[in-house]
């Protein structure tokens, strides 16, 4: 049966079967529509409305649109794929998702995005929610601090005789996927890993089936080695006495990125060329004797003083650089965050395998820094100027965009120095 | 007591009702027993009852008592009702008392905004509360009266009609007398008269009715359902209730009328939970028309017909409204609206053709075929002929209900209801507009709109008032008003705290999104607020608008950015300039935590 419609897609005239679905038509057309939820054309499930176009001039989402004749479609405008990020960066904002630490990291559809569009931080301040992981179904793990609330599991998985083994659970901003303890047990090991496979991030985990695939085999790997980078222009910087003046810092980090920062080697000594350094782990210089063109960040805030060194780094420094995982997002120390602040110190130092049998103090004096409640981000304490991710980012990456700060040129970074996992 | 499994799913809600009832609380056994009765697994259950707000997962008290927390009662004297029910009670908001007797809830409005504030208790209505009020309730609570007896009638306050021969809903009606009708036409007659009336949707969406009976007519099935939304949800209003109490005759009638002309042989009233009350006078009068055979199998007006109503209780969830989220209520799932891939009347409910018409609208229906379509098209304007009924609370002399024609300039409007000093109207509820000054010169009727994100364009007041001021006002009917005492900021705080609570959560942009709105007005009310946070609540609006799945997401944010946008005054004098550093973070707040645990230390040393 061939009933061709006329339709045309980010003004491209394109012919399609009546009724096809618009992701699929646009896609086998070479316009490539992001989407999470969506991966059954029988049933779009509509939730993550990443694949928001416009049609006719009306924003909907493109996996329940139907291509019918003469539809008007666009699907790059500068303002859909601003919406598309947008709600990347709020679902990144919403949960807790550390890609370092994820299992899923390499196979997952959300990271992909991440990477596609090129984000580097959210502009929506944490939603700090309190979400738990649950290790008592007899062969999955669920992760609510990565799940998206996509659906798919949801509507995908059911047990032989009919039953839902995913619920959502409350409405609103408190809205979670349980799994049904019950149900979940009938499961065969085939359909429990189906469940996990369809989880577009790392939120679904079976007990055991994790790290299947080696690195370098993962889903994503090798993709977007051609994704030409966006160029942002940048504004001319005065040099003075032809030197720049730069200092670094580790907040809660873990020094990662001042040793990768090393791993330039000799190109360090062309570096200095046109840098110095004021305070600085590499300087051992411990009170600014100057303002500072650049700071650079490592790791987020853990504590009272590092939000002190933060804020003295915002007045010192023109322009403050978040780089590595820990600045931009909290990273590992934020981890914490879904442990109450008492387990946490009862665990380090009362209860833990490393503390002295008898041990019943937990360290707290005016003359020591407060734990904070959470391990937050360094934009949520000051304004960062620019981001420079990775777990660590590479040394090369890290220069090159100091350097083309320092110097006021246009850079751009390729999809692989961005990449990192 | 049920025993067969596989019960119909629709009367899940119904079963979950019965066991809150009786017990206040559906316990752990209860969940698994339902979920067995209606072969689910425990947490598909678990998700329906955690989604309807007047369901409770622990004991909520042999008399719950749920305080309505709108703006209105708000302004009306909550907080010190409150107080009076903490003091009397010996719980804070949220909690039940150690005996087990009393529950004490926040709930959005409960459509009682002209006679706040107010409260249910166990689904009873108690009007116009004082504190001494409260006491006196508590007292007699405690010594066993039963909240059905002591309870008050909400009154209807129909403050104004037009002339009688000018008025569609409040002037006497005889019963069974638009039945007649049903031999007079065929169904594609009174589609057609219903379309030529330009009647639309009465609950503020505003789709041409005629057109929605008609796409449901052209739809084969066997089996069609006509639903009326009953889940007045929309803070601020209240015209059902009072249509409901004073003319359910109409209502029923439009039903049977509506039935006849789309086909459908089953009806159903979603009337939401905070209607309790007016449950038993509707069934009652459901069956004085079935015991006249006015409903059920071959009824009495037209022969061969079959046509009945049955009522479907909500059980708290303000999207409800939302007509697709309205049928998985009825069908018992929870009440997220659908993906829109298909329309109620192409797939609604058990997958069958359906309609979800409103109150008003159906009311209208009996009424428009008795006075005859051209005395009807005589009244109102030419987009929108006929009246409106409009609830009114706030700051004015006579809250109530009005029914107006269209085509009255808001101005006349405020007159009429008393309100004098007025800073500004939300208007069409929380998910409606902001009015100002600036709009008091427009009319209250369908002509010359423009497309909704007009507003995002508008450089300044005096080139919004210059353009909007032929652009007619669609009311949706409600009507809150607010005089010059009134903190704007704290009213966009109350609406946007209830767009939190009510987002069902199955998109991001709406989940989400309206929950970071919130944060952003909190900061501007604790002065932490900087320009760049109003630029960032416009962009963000419009993402939410954009993306959502469903009119709550696409309108929750709307009366925030016209208040922004017609008060500059008011955020311009909050706001302080642009720093680099985020007056938000406290390293005191940050800090709380560790600070208690350190104290708790010391002090056991000590």
């Amino acid at each position: 049966m061939s009933n061709l419609v006329n339709l045309k897609i980010d003004g491209k005239p394109i012919q399609a079967e009546a009724g096809t679905n618009l992701v699929d038509v646009a896609k086998q057309n070479g316009t490539y529509i992001p989407t999470l939820c969506y991966f059954k054309e029988l049933n779009p499930l509509a939730t993550c409305r990443i694949c928001t176009v416009k049609v006719n001039g009306r924003e909907t989402t493109g996996c329940t649109v139907k291509v019918a004749e003469g539809m008007d479609v666009e699907v790059s405008t500068p303002e859909l794929l601003d919406n598309r990020k947008a709600i990347i960066e709020m679902l990144y904002a919403e949960g807790n998702h550390f890609c370092p630490s994820c299992e899923k990291s390499g196979n997952c559809d959300m990271q992909n995005l991440g990477y596609d569009m090129g984000i580097t931080v959210t502009r929506y301040p944490h939603v700090f929610s309190d979400k738990i992981v649950d290790f008592n179904p007899k062969r999955m793990i669920m992760e609510s601090n990565r799940c998206i609330l996509c659906k798919r599991c949801v509507e995908e998985v059911k047990t032989s005789d009919g039953k839902d083994v995913f619920s959502f659970v409350q409405r609103g901003v408190k809205t979670r996927v349980h799994i049904d303890y019950e149900q979940e047990a009938k499961l065969t090991e085939a359909e429990a890993i189906h469940a996990m496979n369809i989880c577009p991030v790392g939120a679904i985990l079976v007990k055991g089936m994790i790290h299947e695939q080696p690195f370098g085999e993962r889903k994503y790997d090798l993709l977007g080695k051609d994704i030409k980078p966006r160029v942002k222009e940048e504004s001319l910087r005065e040099t003075e006495d032809g030197k720049f003046i730069v200092a670094t810092t580790s907040l809660a980090g873990c020094f990662g990125c001042h040793m990768s920062l090393l791993d330039i080697d000799t190109d360090l000594l062309d570096v200095l060329e046109i840098v110095e350094f004021n305070k600085s782990p590499l300087t051992d210089i411990k009170n600014f004797s100057k303002q500072c063109h650049i700071g650079l960040v490592e790791g987020g805030c853990a504590n009272s003083e590092n939000v002190e060194v933060l804020r003295e780094f915002r007045k010192k420094c023109d322009i403050l650089v978040g780089f590595g995982e820990c600045a931009i997002m909290g990273g590992i120390p934020a981890m914490r965050n879904f442990v109450p602040l008492k387990e946490c110190l009862d665990e380090a130092y009362l209860n833990g395998m490393t503390t002295e049998v008898g041990a019943d103090i937990i360290p707290g004096h005016e003359d020591i820094p407060k734990i904070l409640n959470n391990v937050y981000p360094c934009n949520e304490v000051v304004k960062i100027d620019y981001y420079i991710p990775g777990c660590p980012p590479n040394a090369q990456h890290i220069w090159k965009v100091v350097k083309s700060i320092l110097l006021g040129e246009e850079f751009s970074i390729a999809h692989d120095e961005f990449k990192y996992d | 007591m049920i025993t067969a499994n596989n019960l119909d799913r629709s009367k899940l809600m119904d079963v979950i009702w019965d066991i809150q009832r009786k017990k206040n609380h559906i316990g752990h056994d209860d969940i698994t027993k339902i979920a067995q009765q209606f072969d689910m697994s425990r947490m598909e259950l678990e998700g329906i009852v955690t989604f309807y707000h007047f369901y409770h997962r622990i004991p909520s008290g042999k008399f719950t008592i749920y305080l309505n927390d709108s703006i209105v009662s708000e302004h009306s004297g909550r907080p010190e009702v409150l107080e009076a029910f903490e003091k009397s009670l010996g719980i804070k908001l949220g909690r039940i008392s150690a005996d087990g007797l009393f529950g004490l809830y926040k709930t959005p409005c409960i459509g009682l905004s002209d006679q706040e504030p107010s409260c249910l208790i166990n689904f009873k209505p108690f009007t116009n509360l004082t504190p001494e009020k409260v006491y006196d309730i508590v007292e007699q609570l405690r010594n066993g009266a039963k909240p059905s007896k002591i309870c008050d009638h909400p009154e209807t306050n129909v403050r104004y009609t037009p002339e009688p021969e000018r008025t569609i809903f409040f002037k006497p009606y005889d019963r069974f007398t638009s039945l007649t009708k049903l031999n007079e036409y065929e169904p594609f007659e009174i589609i057609e008269i219903i379309k030529n009336s330009k009647l639309t949707g009465r609950g503020g969406a505003f789709f041409p009715t005629g057109l929605k009976w008609q796409f449901c007519r052209q739809n084969e099935g066997p089996i069609k359902y006509l639903i009326c939304n009953a889940d007045e949800g929309e803070p601020g209003t209240f015209k059902d209730r009072v249509l409901m109490q004073q003319h359910p005759e109409l209502l029923i009638e439009g039903m049977i009328l509506g039935a006849y002309a789309i086909g459908a042989a089953q009806g159903a009233i979603y009337l939401r939970a905070e209607y309790m009350y007016l449950r038993k006078s509707l069934e009652t009068l459901l069956q004085t028309y079935r015991e006249q055979g006015y409903l059920g199998r071959n009824i009495r007006a037209k022969r061969p017909f079959d046509f009945d109503i049955y009522i479907h209780m909500g059980a708290g969830a303000y999207v409800c409204g939302e007509e697709t989220a309205l049928i998985h209520s009825m069908e018992g799932k929870r009440g997220e609206p659908s993906t829109k891939e298909y329309f109620p009347v192409e797939r609604g409910f058990n997958n069958r053709p359906t309609v979800v018409n409103n109150v008003e609208t159906l009311s209208a229906v009996p009424r428009i075929l008795m006075m005859g379509l051209d005395k009807y098209l005589e009244l109102g304007t030419e987009k929108t002929p006929g009246t409106k009924l409009l609830s009114v609370s706030g700051d004015c002399e006579l809250p109530g209900l009005y029914e107006i024609e269209w085509g009255m300039k808001l101005r006349d409007f405020l007159e009429l209801i008393g309100a004098k000093d007025t800073k500004f109207i939300l208007f069409n509820g929380y998910a409606g507009e902001c009015l100002s000054e600036v709009d008091f010169d427009r009319e209250i009727s369908g002509e010359n709109l423009l497309a909704d994100d007009v507003l995002f364009h508008f450089k300044n007041p005096i080139e919004y008032a210059q353009k909007m001021s032929g652009i007619g006002l669609r009311a949706g009917g409600s009507v809150m008003i607010f005089n010059k005492s009134r903190d704007v900021l704290n009213v966009m705080k109350n609406v946007a705290d209830f767009f939190v609570d009510e987002s069902c959560g199955i998109c991001v942009p709406c989940r989400t999104g309206n929950f970071l709105l919130n944060k952003k007005i909190d900061r501007i009310k604790l002065g932490h607020g900087e320009e760049r946070d109003l630029e960032e609540i416009k962009e963000w609006s419009k993402i939410i608008k954009t993306t959502s799945r469903c009119g709550l997401g696409k309108m929750s944010s709307t009366a925030l950015n016209d208040a922004i946008f017609k008060f500059p005054d008011v955020f311009g004098t909050v706001l302080s300039e642009n720093t680099d550093f985020n007056k938000a973070f406290n390293l005191k707040d940050a800090t709380v935590d560790y600070d208690r645990i350190i104290n708790e230390m010391t002090s056991d040393y000590e």
